[in-house]
């Protein structure tokens, strides 16, 4: 079972890191994907990303696509965990945990998870610049593409 | 959870992103306007309800929905109780 959170706070990379292989010993590897929110967009710097997200929606969907990527790479553990609100140059965004008996299925469903996320689940940025303005982050066609890689006949 | 149970006979409406900040609220409910079926009935409907839904509904195809919380098309169905929410393509991860 997935731990899926959406949250304002940080989270704490070892601590999740220990929550997904404690008590066990079946665990060969762990793909880890940290989400920052870097200082720069479009060659101009930003003083804050402020994220906002469809409630109960979003949840859903992380944890559905979760349970995807569990019955596709036989995971032994998963965790999601995206945060929301303002955060500044530096802060973490995203956590995506995928643990595994063999490394090749740990990082392809962590690559797969975090294309997923940036597609198709119900989260939006916008950035705030150092004059006082602010604007919404486009969808790129780049996400849309790596995500569109992992797609099945069944999809 | 969300509460999804909208009061019989009426839409619940969310708006997120830019399509929120345009129409100029979070949310609304409305009762199922005569002769909406679609999705895209209904996005048609909201051009003309102010000029904030006509701004927010100027560039259909940058306007993506969800019905009951899954994503849905302009062909989707609607029924009194849906919740249907209307926002910008997705930029988080």
């Amino acid at each position: 079972m997935a731990t899926v959170r959406v949250q304002e706070q940080d989270f704490d990379v070892s601590a999740e890191l220990a929550a997904i292989a404690a008590g066990r010993a079946d665990i060969g590897g762990i793909g880890c994907f940290v989400g920052t929110v870097r200082d720069t967009a479009g060659g101009r710097r930003i003083t804050a990303m402020t994220l906002e997200h469809y409630p109960g929606m979003t949840e859903r969907a992380m944890a559905a696509i979760a349970a995807q990527a569990e019955a596709r790479w036989q995971l032994l553990g998963c965790t999601l965990v995206h945060r929301v609100g303002r955060l500044p140059p530096g802060a973490n965004i995203v956590l995506v945990l995928a643990a595994a008996t063999h490394r090749q299925a740990a990082l392809d469903a962590t690559a797969f998870l975090i294309d997923w996320l940036k597609t198709r689940a119900p989260f939006w940025k916008k950035e705030g610049f150092t004059d006082g303005s602010e604007a919404w982050v486009d969808a790129r066609e780049t996400d849309t593409h790596a995500a569109a890689r992992w797609s099945t006949a069944s999809d | 959870m969300t509460d999804i149970t909208a009061a019989a006979g009426t839409l619940h409406l969310l708006y997120f992103a830019w399509l929120r900040e345009r129409v100029g609220t979070t949310e609304e409910r409305v009762a199922l306007p005569a002769g909406v079926v679609t999705v895209g009935d209904l996005i048609a409907w909201l051009q003309g309800r102010s000029p904030g839904h006509a701004a927010a509904f100027a560039v259909v195809r940058t306007v993506r929905c969800a019905v009951n919380q899954e994503f849905a098309g302009p062909e989707a169905k609607l029924v009194s109780g849906d919740e249907v929410a209307f926002f910008p393509p997705v930029t988080g991860g």
